[in-house]
């Protein structure tokens, strides 16, 4: 397969009040992006266990994105603050275990950033291309 | 085996446009568990709910997902539809088809995979999902305000108005705020007093009003409908039941400290009454100044006290009070004149602030409303006011707009006008801000009529030359230097947030802005609600504004308090935390992060308290053992949604 064949799947966590708001926005607003990410609207980021990550990465996952609110800007107070540090802990230990940094992704996404989103698919995208498939953790590579 | 119905909607072209609805109806039909697929032009429309009820009759459906537009446009509208047909609400979710698919996608075989991936994921969240009743809680019908201000004084009254009781506490001796120690307002020229004191003494007079002044806010507790709050009342040390407001007391009072009243403008004596209208009208002994409470060290004034009204041995209270709703209007103070030394300010006694020159013009002020300078008494024939002072100055002072005082420095020119004909007011700003109705032509009437000078520029340096004041500064329109022997300062100095708001807002868990104003639930549509619920803000607590406005917002605050006080019962979402005995090992890190404070520990497992949780889940993610879960967006039906995205 050629490289720039490949289409990466990506799976994105998105918090209810912010980032799955301004993903609407970015529809309401008919910007464009790559249909490669499909989101999971959860509560909070501070909800997204290290397991749903690990889940995506092992069920085929090729990248996976955990947006929040902005920090100072949580809709549960301080949720995204405990998502801020768990996170930072996942990402090391992903990179430790040899996965590329390129493959996960942090953003902090407000209910009016739209086009802030699109941008973040549209480079989290480019970025997988050239990786190719995610076969470290995946189970049936 | 599950029943789920999937309704897959056109929404005329907007979805069905990119997305083959079609294959997304048939593709589903497949699903395992699902046992009827249709599409359908308008879902939302009669017809296309009425499908929706025929089906879940017909095909006796347990669960119901529509793949549509965004949950928080219509999620309701098809609950409320599933409903009728008899089937429980939390039984019917929402896929995202549209916002987050169709309009964002051009390719329609890459959108129509996508737009079934999100149908799938939705599938496998709804069956495994529990049927919910919302949790109702008693509603104690009473309120309280926080603060006598204006906001407070509003509220109050809307709310008693209303027929509920209200506690209204304030921390100062009497009500008020700082509308009380103002002169003439904006635009109009009212005087301030004069359209304030009615409010106050109907405050007082209310038979469902219970005003608490000197008091203070200590513990808050409990949630929405059902606060516990303790108040602290500390002593006046007179008692107002039997003060006849002779005065005698100030007489012999030996001690004098500066008047808050007048903001130091003059002096008072430790007992005082803050200001002749006062509300409660009675006297308050400062021990901060007095010298003593024993009648050996003074005792002075409670010798003088025909009535006896002065004791000594008053005691501070603690008041328990129960309310359903909380409204904060704790208002402002003036940026502290220690930032402001550039201006010479704390430094000449000639450079004043607003609010001390608010005093100045009131006829109950210390010079009875004749302009005197404080240094010399002499009337000052050259003003110069400045605008902006710490506001709008990020590098240095407040980054925010204060919003007022480019209206009350156009009426302090024009009000010095008034009382000083042959005098020459000058203003610098950097912009005037005159948005409100009658606003502009307000300030037009100080340049036109007043012949008030607008110099557009910052002031650099002011500093005392042979009894003068002289300001340097720039007039950036006309690129000149320029210099005034003025024979007083005004500075229009920023809001911030009152002193003990920050303090106040930890105990309610109130968000802060970055400003130290209190944090709205939401800029536009929320404007009055705070983040917790239950709680409103009312006034300059929020954010700076003037009177007409913080009017508004009280009464806003006051409506929505009433939207709670008026039901028996109050209604929240059942989505929230429940505990796996079993698996909790009680390590309390859930408790920890809670950021409602809505979990415990109770021998050795943990609780949660339903009312309190919000159903963030950041308990779950953080429990090691996946004891505690978000109900309806458990770990295990994000795991099925993952499978689902991925395709599999």
């Amino acid at each position: 397969m050629m490289a720039e064949e490949f289409e990466p799947k990506i799976v994105a966590f998105l918090c209810k009040w912010c980032s799955s708001a301004g993903s609407d926005l970015a529809g309401v607003s008919r910007m464009e992006y790559p249909p490669n990410v499909v989101p999971i609207t959860v509560m909070c980021s501070g909800s997204v266990s290290p397991l749903y990550i690990l889940s995506a990465f092992n069920k085929g996952a090729d990248g996976v994105l955990v947006s929040g609110c902005h920090p100072g800007d949580c809709h549960y107070i301080k949720g995204n603050y405990y998502a801020r540090r768990r996170i930072a802990l996942v990402k090391e230990l992903l990179e430790f275990i040899g996965l590329e940094p390129e493959r996960f992704q942090m953003s902090w996404v407000s209910a009016a950033e739209g086009l802030k989103y699109t941008q973040i698919i549209k480079n989290f995208v480019q970025s997988l291309k050239p990786l190719g498939p995610q076969t470290k953790l995946r189970r049936n590579p | 085996m599950k029943k789920t119905g999937v309704f897959v909607c056109h929404c005329g072209i907007n979805i069905a446009g990119t997305v083959d609805v079609k294959k997304v109806a048939e593709e589903l039909s497949k699903h395992h568990g699902v046992s009827h697929s249709e599409d359908y032009v308008y879902m939302c429309s009669d017809p296309g709910q009425n499908l929706i009820i025929d089906a879940i009759k017909e095909k006796k459906l347990d669960k119901v997902i529509v793949a549509c537009c965004s949950p928080t446009l219509h999620e309701t509208t098809f609950r409320n539809a599933c409903k009728s047909a008899g089937l429980n609400d939390f039984q019917c979710e929402i896929a995202n088809v549209r916002e987050q698919c169709s309009w964002v996608h051009k390719d329609k075989t890459r959108a129509t995979k996508k737009a079934i991936k999100i149908t799938k994921s939705a599938v496998e969240r709804v069956q495994k999902n529990e049927s919910l009743d919302p949790i109702t809680v008693p509603v104690t019908r009473r309120a309280l305000v926080i603060g006598g201000g204006i906001a407070g004084i509003q509220a109050a009254l809307d709310m008693a108005n209303t027929g509920f009781e209200v506690v209204l506490v304030e921390k100062s001796p009497s009500i008020g705020g700082h509308m009380i120690q103002l002169s003439e307002t904006f635009p109009t020229l009212d005087c301030s007093q004069c359209i304030l004191t009615p409010k106050m003494v109907e405050v007082s007079k209310h038979p469902k009003i219970k005003l608490l002044t000197y008091s203070e806010v200590q513990e808050v507790s409990g949630y929405v409908g059902n606060f516990k709050v303790k108040i602290l009342k500390k002593p006046t040390y007179v008692d107002p039941e039997k003060c006849t407001l002779c005065d005698e007391c100030t007489k012999v009072c030996p001690v004098v400290v500066p008047n808050e009243f007048d903001l130091g403008l003059t002096g008072r004596r430790a007992i005082y009454i803050p200001f002749p209208q006062a509300i409660p009208a009675t006297y308050t002994l400062d021990i901060k100044g007095c010298p003593g409470l024993l009648p050996i060290a003074c005792g002075k004034c409670a010798d003088v006290c025909e009535p006896k009204a002065i004791d000594y041995d008053m005691k501070p209270e603690i008041i328990e009070e129960e309310v359903g709703a909380i409204i904060v209007a704790t208002g402002y103070d003036l940026y502290d004149k220690e930032n402001m030394a550039e201006y010479g300010y704390g430094k000449y006694p000639d450079v004043l602030d607003g609010l001390q020159f608010e005093r100045l013009l009131s006829a109950s002020g210390p010079t009875q409303g004749k302009i005197l300078r404080p240094s010399d008494h002499k009337e000052p024939k050259e003003v110069v006011f400045i605008q902006c002072v710490g506001s709008r100055d990020p590098e240095m002072h407040c980054a925010y707009c204060s919003k007022i005082c480019c209206m009350y420095t156009a009426k302090h020119a024009m009000l010095y006008k008034h009382h000083v004909h042959d005098g020459q007011a000058y203003i610098f700003y950097i912009d005037i801000r005159s948005g409100g109705k009658g606003y502009e032509e307000f300030v037009q009437r100080a340049v036109e009529e007043d012949g008030v000078l607008y110099l557009r520029g910052k002031v650099s340096k002011i500093f005392e030359d042979k009894g003068k004041i002289k300001v340097w500064g720039v007039d950036t329109l006309a690129g000149k230097d320029i210099e005034i022997d003025a024979d007083m300062v005004v500075l229009a100095t920023a809001m911030r947030p009152s002193q003990g708001a920050e303090e106040l807002a930890k105990k309610l868990k109130l968000a802060m802005d970055k400003d130290g104003f209190l944090a709205e639930a939401h800029p536009k549509l929320r404007p009055v609600e705070s983040v917790s619920s239950g709680l409103f803000l009312a006034g300059a607590a929020q954010a700076p504004k003037d009177i007409p406005e913080v009017v508004a917002q009280a009464s806003g605050a006051a409506a929505k308090a009433i939207t709670i006080l008026s039901q028996e019962k109050l209604h929240h979402a059942p989505t929230v935390a429940k505990v796996s005995r079993n698996l909790c090992t009680g390590c309390g890190m859930c408790v920890f992060v809670c950021p409602y404070d809505a979990l415990s520990l109770k021998d050795g497992k943990v609780e949660v308290n339903e009312v309190l949780c919000e159903g963030c889940g950041t308990c779950s993610a953080t429990c090691l053992r996946a004891a505690i879960q978000v109900k309806n967006i458990t770990p295990l039906q994000i795991n099925e949604m993952i499978k689902a995205c991925l395709g599999g």
